[in-house]
């Protein structure tokens, strides 16, 4: 489904992304693993265009995303979820879902604000607040809940886990695994190996902007070197 | 009691136009973040194309007709300029854009002038509005309790778009996040269209509708900037209801000022805003600004050096050569290039805020005009000998620099700019109101220079060495640590502030300095000229230094310079046509979408290209293991930027 080939990305004139290439299948569950600074959101950005390679490709289905506006790459059915989070703050829950909102697209779930507030039961109690008046975790489902509202046939999440209770990480959990159940694609960067574990089919390990694993979990078990070397265990 | 309510209502009514074109500006700046100063060229175009619909138009239909097909009209001539104009230019530097719609208004202003020639013209009056109704046995106009009236509808409508509907979540978040916004899938580009379109529509309608009372003429797009920029910063950036109240509080204002204090009605608008400012920073309805805009990866900057030796060599030559200018050059030609020299002190000075400072004024016309009129006043009133004058002028614009530095320096960003704005709006309708001290619109003459200046060689001597003295004295403190901290605070508030640095003091100083310097190019100018006018105080002369130094380039000194110098000669080649400020606004507007980085960046740039000039970062790019890399890089630049020249 997504096929990226020879990646060169950069910030300026300072090269984040060396020669990064992998694929990801239709329904699969991607788990980019790599520590602080590896390139794990740079990558996701450079699928999404938000930073544009600047030699290689990225294949969607067919379609070549290098050089097509981000609004474009949303289009064809990538859904955003950044790091930050980025919830427009002064506007409230619902208006949020609203901004990501899209026409259904043919062969993928079609997700609503009535089925997204069963899925995300405390975005429902606050629906009419303002995304500022929400806790950390809060504003991490809404990032999702908007990026549902938009259809995507693939999901790029840039860790999820990142900075919220054990608890709502269960809850987390817990979401991906119904995303999953609904044949989505899923691409999500992460540090937390427990995390990626739970959720994900495959990893892919980055250091330095290069690719240094790809393969199932049970195949990275096998390795501890390489999750000594790469990762903070 | 009478007359109180009836002058209420014509506050009211007056109210409308204002909060029409206000709301156009808040609302494109909101989403774009540009600074439309064209914006007031939309209300003028919205007038006359009003005036000429409602001459073929007949009957009340028609005149209703007109002023909704004026809107919409202005509203197309706005697509046309975000498209052709802004579009290529949005990814440019900040307040880049700003310089196009320059352009624009000089572009604006002579089609206006061909099309509708130079007279004014009267509105037409409404049909079936065209009386008085007695309101407490005071008269008023129909058509005053006709605007009176609609206006809440529009205001209701435009709340009603923005609060309730799709577009205006997607404008609203777009305030906040452009890029995210393009990440959920909204095209961004049609969205800045869209609000660029609602925003010149308005300023259209707020032309068209004011015609029964103002008419219209080739000044209106000027005299109404200030206006709507205060109203703006008063009602709060980006709310709607915020730029009602505060259009409705200066309009009353200034009907009740025109009665009792009838010098004063300029000065009033502005008071009224510095004191709102005083008690809420961000205006009444508005918000803090959100710091730290996403998506605004730009290259780092590079470091300022000390000049090399063959620069100095260069400058050196430069200098020598305007030294000789009186040896083989006409007395015109010393007259000029004193001219150019002055302009560029000043633009020097607003680059040692601006550029240095990251302060952005755009009000420095004050100090530059301030520093004339000080020095004229001292020579009309005090007869002081001119040496004195010449020597206090940069003392009396430096302390209005400190003063108003004071007073604009809680607010950051635009609203720093739009006060710094109001502020020299102050000085000048100060200057132009109080015509029994300062001359008025007639100015102030006779201020010539002491008997050993008084021809042209002497004086252009005189300039020579004050004009470039004052450039490398900028030139020399921005290579001192102070010139270092004003930099560091530029570029990271907070960290200069943890290494001891009060960034506030600093920028402050700063900006006392610049005022200073510009006051001493304003007294240079005052003796050359031998008077001094309002026009010297002007928003357009405040102008024409930011569109120099964008379009030279804000990095560097030389830019401006440079800038400076291209201005100024060809402003003089060019009045000599008639169109010239279509042919200059033309220039500029090219200038800008083929050179978005300014003249000296471009140039660098093409030099780096041909191989002319070595790529100083080059030797980075080459070093492999990337991450590692990348954050070296950004650490060195900061440090960089801020560091001590050995
Ligand atoms: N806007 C930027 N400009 C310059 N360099 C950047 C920028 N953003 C990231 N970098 C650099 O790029 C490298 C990779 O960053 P990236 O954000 O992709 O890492 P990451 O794996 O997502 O890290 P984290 O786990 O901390 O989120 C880092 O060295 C970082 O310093
Ligand atoms: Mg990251």
């Amino acid at each position: 489904m997504i096929d990226v080939k020879n990646v060169d990305s950069y910030y300026g004139k300072a090269q984040i992304l060396n020669d990064l290439s992998f694929s990801i299948g239709e329904g699969e569950v991607v788990s980019i693993l790599g520590r602080n600074g590896a390139g794990k959101t740079t990558t996701l950005k450079s699928i999404m265009q938000l930073v544009r390679p600047r030699t290689g490709s990225v294949m969607f289905n067919g379609t070549e995303l290098v050089g097509l506006p981000p609004y474009k790459v949303a289009k064809v059915g990538l859904g955003y979820v950044p790091e930050e989070r980025r919830i427009f703050t002064d506007l409230t829950i619902l208006e949020n879902m609203e901004v990501g909102r899209q026409p259904p697209r043919d062969g993928v779930p079609q997700w609503s604000v009535d089925l997204l507030f069963e899925l995300f039961p405390n975005l429902s109690e606050r629906r009419g607040n303002r995304g500022k008046a929400l806790s950390g975790g809060e504003q991490q489902m809404l990032t999702i809940a908007r990026t549902m509202m938009g259809n995507p046939r693939c999901l790029l999440l840039d860790e999820p886990s990142e900075g919220i209770a054990p608890v709502i990480v269960e809850q987390m959990v817990e979401t991906i695994l119904r995303i999953k159940k609904q044949r989505l694609t899923v691409v999500l960067s992460e540090q937390n190996l427990h995390f990626a574990r739970l959720v994900a089919d495959r990893a892919i390990i980055i250091e330095g902007g290069e690719k240094r694993f790809d393969g199932t979990f049970a195949e990275l078990d096998a390795q501890p070197e390489i999750q000594e070397k790469y990762l903070s265990v | 009691m009478g007359l109180f309510v009836a002058q209420v209502l014509t506050g009211l009514a007056n109210a409308a136009a204002l909060f029409l074109v206000a709301s156009g500006l808040s609302l494109i700046f909101g989403v774009t973040r540009i600074v439309n100063f064209a914006h007031g060229s939309f209300y003028m175009l919205g007038a006359f194309i009003g005036y000429s619909l409602m001459q073929v138009l007949p009957g009340m239909f028609g005149f209703w007709a007109s002023v909704v097909l004026a809107g919409l009209a202005v509203g197309v001539i706005g697509v046309i300029v975000e498209i052709c104009v802004l579009r290529p230019v949005y990814k440019a530097p900040e307040l880049f854009q700003l310089v196009a719609t320059f352009g624009v208004i000089l572009v604006i202003q002579d089609l206006a002038l061909l099309t509708w020639g130079a007279d004014d013209v009267l509105g037409p009056r409404a049909p079936g509005l065209k009386g008085i109704v007695r309101i407490m046995d005071e008269p008023v106009p129909k058509y005053d309790l006709a605007l009176i009236a609609i206006t809440p509808f529009i205001l209701f409508g435009l709340w009603y778009l923005i609060a309730r509907t799709r577009v205006g979540i997607l404008v609203r978040a777009a305030t906040q996040d452009r890029e995210m916004v393009g990440a959920l899938g909204v095209n961004q580009a049609w969205l800045f269209t869209g609000v660029f379109f609602l925003g010149a529509t308005l300023a259209g309608l707020g032309g068209a509708i004011q015609l029964p009372k103002g008419g219209a003429d080739l000044l209106m797009d000027f005299n109404i900037l200030a206006a709507i920029f205060v109203v703006v910063v008063i009602g709060g950036m980006g709310s709607l209801p915020g730029a009602y109240v505060a259009a409705v509080l200066i309009s009353v204002l200034n009907v009740f000022g025109v009665t009792y204090l009838p010098q004063s009605t300029l000065v009033l608008m502005f008071v009224v805003m510095a004191v709102v400012l005083m008690i809420k920073p961000y205006g009444l309805f508005g918000r803090e600004e959100v710091a730290g805009e996403h998506g605004q990866v730009g290259e780092p900057e590079r470091p300022i050096k000390p000049a090399g030796i063959k620069v100095r060599v260069l400058v050196a030559v430069g200098i020598l050569l305007l030294a000789l200018l009186p040896v083989f050059g006409s007395s015109f030609s010393q007259v000029l290039t004193a001219d150019v020299i002055i302009f560029c002190l000043f633009a020097a000075s607003l680059h040692f805020i601006l550029g240095l400072g990251g302060l952005v004024s755009f009000g420095h016309a004050a100090y530059f005009g301030g520093g004339a009129y000080v020095a004229a006043l001292l020579v009309s009133y005090l007869q002081t000998p001119m040496e004195i004058a010449f020597l206090l002028a940069p003392v009396g614009a430096g302390f209005a620099a400190f003063i108003i530095g004071w007073l604009c320096m809680r607010l950051t960003g635009v609203y720093f700019a739009m006060l710094t704005l109001a502020f020299a709006q102050l000085l000048w309708s100060l200057v132009y109101q109080w015509g029994e001290f300062t001359g008025g619109d007639d100015g102030l003459v006779d201020i010539w220079p002491s008997e050993w200046l008084n021809s042209t060689t002497p004086y252009y001597y005189f300039t020579l060495v004050f004009g470039i003295g004052g450039i490398l004295l900028l030139r020399h403190v921005a290579h001192s640590p102070f010139g270092y901290a004003l930099r560091a605070s530029r570029d990271s508030a907070r960290q200069a502030e943890a290494t001891g640095i009060n960034t506030k003091r600093v920028q402050w100083l700063a900006f006392t300095f610049a005022g200073a310097v510009a006051g001493l190019s304003g007294a240079l100018f005052v003796f050359s000229k031998g008077s001094v006018f309002p026009t010297e105080l002007e928003v357009a002369r405040s102008f024409d230094a930011l569109i120099v130094i964008f379009l030279g380039g804000v990095k560097t000194l030389s830019g401006a310079i440079v800038g400076g110098a291209s201005l100024e000669y060809a402003k003089d080649f060019l009045t000599r046509f008639e169109y010239w400020r279509l042919t200059l606004g033309l220039i500029i507007i090219f200038v800008v979408i083929l050179a978005p980085e300014g003249i000296s960046g471009t140039l660098r740039k093409l030099a780096e290209r041909i191989g002319i000039m070595k790529d100083p970062d080059s030797n980075h790019s080459k070093i492999r293991n990337p991450a590692v890399n990348a954050k070296a890089h950004t650490r060195e630049n900061t440090r960089e930027n801020t560091r001590e020249d050995p």
